[in-house]
């Protein structure tokens, strides 16, 4: 029996039975992002996925968890062995994160939460247990169910459970600050930089790695900034805009109000909401049929739509 | 070739000149008549790739230019109830470009323009005919490269890539192909032209965008692709430590990524493909070793020094009998050379060979060997080893010589069971090659009835009819009406 055909695991089963195959529903973490894609419809059961780490291969770099699971307790059981994940720590849980997608501020250094998974279990609108991808670390079998899940806001499946890649916690991670700095300069003047964050006035850069790497890339930073150690920034809150990396030089023309932006990325973290993007009406046609396959009655996550068409 | 150039041929040997196919006779009005080819010789060709399988059969052969040209070739195949099969250099081994019931092959080779390197974006547009490595030269003067580096990079196309996520041996450290696809400009089988992803941070909707990489043509195929770029690292350490055994090389491997430690590659070969290797290009392998491990780190001086050191260091604890430090480039570029030519090297040996590709977890490596080469010993063939072994990625070859009876017989009776092995280890069908039609019989191994259902679905959302590369990856029954159009051409309608 290989490790994809254990659709048998009795704490999915039970999910799946209480899902069934009838009627409106939605699975809740902690309402951290509840309002995303739009007002869930009434009379809409809500259930809370199972929680907790099933199983942790450090020497893997991989970890079987629940949807249910806390963010923060994920991370810490990973941190007891030097490992993270690339999923953002906003006080929800791991079906959350991905259900939503949104990349950590921290993206460039901890991974993109799309790529973290490996393999996602769900329960598909059929009241049935289905598994995509794969346990390992690589794999290319079949199509990317774990793709087209992240990012779905639970309107594809009912998101169970995870193997998701972990990464090495570096040896260093250092945060520096600077109020003289070009942000793009400073994101060019360093190899590989975790973080770099800017508000307008201050730039922020956090390096990660072993201490020499770490020190040669400041004295590098330096070279474009009084850069001086500084404690994390605050994760940056607010509105979510999705930008393209370039359009970060000339964002005093969007009307973002006070903000911080992720240089290098393109997401900005502003007092004001993006205007609404809608996607390409080509697009929308194959996100309607690809919605109707994987729901045909539209009963998963009611109301709520991904991207708006 | 033309058909035009085939009736003149006809008349000529004093035949009758056959009446123009009028499907092969849109195709000419739609794009030209020198970018369509029907000649028995140029779909004898098309008609394989670079796996073993025969049985391919393919119809008339276009050469697009432009998106508009691919959208016009998807409605003419339409209205001829033809399939279609899109191909880059045919460098696939799982058989993925092969046609299958007479279909259109739609060869992107000459839409291989580098159309834009935006360095404020860290991206580069580029058709899909664009060469791997031809991309990463372009790229090296700016400072950036391509990350996929599979060892058909001299050859393979950026489409390919795309169609089949594509890996190589630097991936362990930056990821397969679709963590560098940021956005792209596909056709589906209907003509509709759409935009996946996008240059932005975060792009709305569902990711079509990351479902469209991997699938192997099957949703459609590529005009544009939007590919993040690589910044080059300063410094490099390339060591090469000798091994008495495969499981102490294999363990090194487990190891390291537990020391916490991930290599920008790690890639271990046996004695016999050692061997062979070093009789081909003489790179300085020592062949008197039982395994050796190329490992390789990148990225600032100082750190990648103490990172060399730790891996010199569970090598030794591992029973590495020798490790030496690459001197110069040269000596880098050298050891590079013999392991992405080391399929080339097996010629000397035998004149066929089966490459395979499952994926084990990395604890598992020196177990699943053992049983490779105790399933070889068992159909008394050739294996030799040589793989990406930082992320589990197994590529047992078994060496043959295709002329001796039932050969082939054993060749896939061996087959089936070393990925039995690897499924059995906790591991997956294929970590770079893809599916094609070499493993869609083992899908089921992997995935349940519903598992594939809910994959198939994707499918129908993108190609309701299934006439994009019908009868790949899915396996028999779960690939919607993949059956009906393949009975629709009868095989030898071509002659």
């Amino acid at each position: 029996m290989t490790a994809l055909l254990t659709n048998s695991d009795p704490v999915l089963a039970a999910f799946a039975e209480e899902i069934g195959a009838d009627g409106p529903i939605a699975i809740e973490g902690k309402r951290t992002r509840w309002d995303i894609g739009g007002a869930l419809h009434d009379s809409t059961r809500v259930l809370r996925a199972p929680a907790g780490v099933v199983e942790y291969v450090p020497e893997e770099m991989t970890v079987t968890v629940r949807a249910g699971t806390p963010v923060n307790e994920l991370q810490a059981v990973l941190a007891a062995d030097g490992q993270r994940t690339g999923l953002p720590e906003r006080g929800g849980t791991v079906g959350g994160a991905i259900a939503v997608g949104h990349n950590d501020h921290r993206m460039l250094g901890r991974g993109a939460v799309r790529t973290s998974v490996l393999q996602v279990r769900y329960v598909s609108a059929e009241g049935r247990l289905v598994s995509g991808g794969g346990p390992t670390v690589k794999n290319v079998t079949g199509f990317d169910l774990p793709r087209l899940m992240a990012g779905s806001l639970g309107t594809l499946g009912c998101l169970a459970e995870f193997i998701l890649r972990t990464n090495p916690v570096p040896a260093v991670s250092q945060w520096y600050c600077a109020s003289d700095a070009d942000p793009f300069l400073a994101y060019r003047a360093v190899l590989a930089p975790s973080a770099v964050l800017w508000d307008g006035a201050q730039t922020w850069a956090q390096l990660e790695g072993h201490g020499v790497d770490v020190a040669s890339q400041a004295q590098a930073l330096r070279a474009v900034g009084s850069f001086t150690e500084a404690d994390a920034p605050a994760a940056p809150t607010g509105h979510r805009w999705s930008l393209r990396p370039s359009d970060l030089a000339s964002i005093d023309g969007y009307e973002t109000g006070a903000y911080t932006a992720v240089v290098g990325v393109g997401t900005v973290f502003a007092e004001k909401a993006q205007p609404q993007r809608r996607i390409d009406p080509a697009i929308a046609i194959v996100a309607q049929r690809v919605k109707d396959q994987y729901d045909p009655l539209g009963r998963l996550n009611p109301g709520r739509q991904v991207g708006g068409w | 070739m033309t058909s035009l150039l085939n009736r003149i041929r006809a008349r000529v040997a004093g035949e009758a000149a056959p009446d123009p196919d009028p499907l092969v006779t849109d195709l000419q009005a739609a794009l030209a008549p020198d970018r369509v080819a029907n000649d028995s010789a140029a779909r004898s060709l098309l008609s394989h790739d670079a796996s073993v399988f025969e049985g391919g059969n393919a119809g008339p052969i276009c050469y697009p230019l432009t998106t508009d040209e691919v959208a016009h070739i998807m409605g003419i195949a339409e209205r001829h109830g033809r399939a279609v099969v899109p191909r880059g250099a045919g460098t696939g081994l799982a058989g993925g470009a092969i046609p299958l019931g007479a279909p259109v092959v739609i060869a992107m080779t000459k839409m291989n323009h580098i159309l834009d390197i935006d360095v404020a974006n860290e991206i580069a547009w580029v058709e899909p005919g664009v060469i791997n490595l031809d991309l990463t030269n372009h790229l090296r003067p700016r400072g950036y490269h391509f990350a996929p580096d599979p060892s058909s990079q001299q050859v393979c196309t950026i489409g390919g890539n795309v169609a089949n996520n594509s890996g190589g041996p630097h991936c362990l450290a930056y990821g397969v192909t679709n963590a560098h696809v940021v956005a792209l400009e596909v056709v589906t089988a209907s003509g509709e032209i759409l935009h996946l992803g996008g240059i932005e941070a975060e792009p709305p909707g569902y990711d079509l965008r990351g479902v469209f990489v991997g699938s192997e043509g099957t949703l459609g195929i590529a005009t544009k692709v939007a590919v993040r770029l690589t910044r080059n690292r300063p410094a490099v350490r390339t060591l090469l430590l000798s091994f008495d055994s495969v499981r102490d090389a294999a363990n090194t491997v487990s190891a390291v990524i537990a020391a916490g430690i991930v290599p920008a590659a790690m890639e271990v070969m046996d004695q016999r493909i050692t061997v062979a290797v070093e009789n081909y290009v003489h790179a300085g392998y020592p062949t008197d070793a039982a395994a050796v491990l190329l490992a390789e780190v990148d990225g600032l001086d100082e750190g990648i020094d103490i990172d060399a050191d730790r891996i010199r260091e569970i090598g030794e604890d591992n029973g590495a009998t020798n490790v030496r430090l690459a001197a110069d480039d040269t000596e880098r570029a050298l050891l590079w050379k013999g392991r992405k030519t080391a399929f080339g090297a097996i010629a000397q040996i035998a004149p066929d060979y089966y490459l395979h590709d499952t994926v084990v977890p990395r604890s598992k490596l020196a177990d699943v060997l053992e049983q490779v080469y105790a399933i070889a010993d068992k159909y008394e063939l050739l294996v030799m080893n040589v793989f990406h072994a930082g992320d589990g990625n197994l590529h047992p070859l078994l060496i043959f010589d295709g002329r001796e009876d039932g050969v082939l017989d054993r060749v896939h009776a061996a087959g089936g069971e070393i990925i039995t092995a690897s499924l059995d280890a906790g591991g997956v069908l294929s970590g770079e090659h893809g599916i094609g039609v070499e493993k869609q019989k083992f899908m089921d191994r992997m995935f349940t009835d519903d598992d594939l259902d809910h994959q198939n679905r994707v499918r129908k959302a993108f190609d309701p009819v299934c006439r994009s590369n019908p009868g790949k990856v899915m396996p028999t029954g779960h690939s919607c009406a993949d059956i009906q159009q393949l009975r629709a051409v009868p095989k030898d309608i071509w002659g």
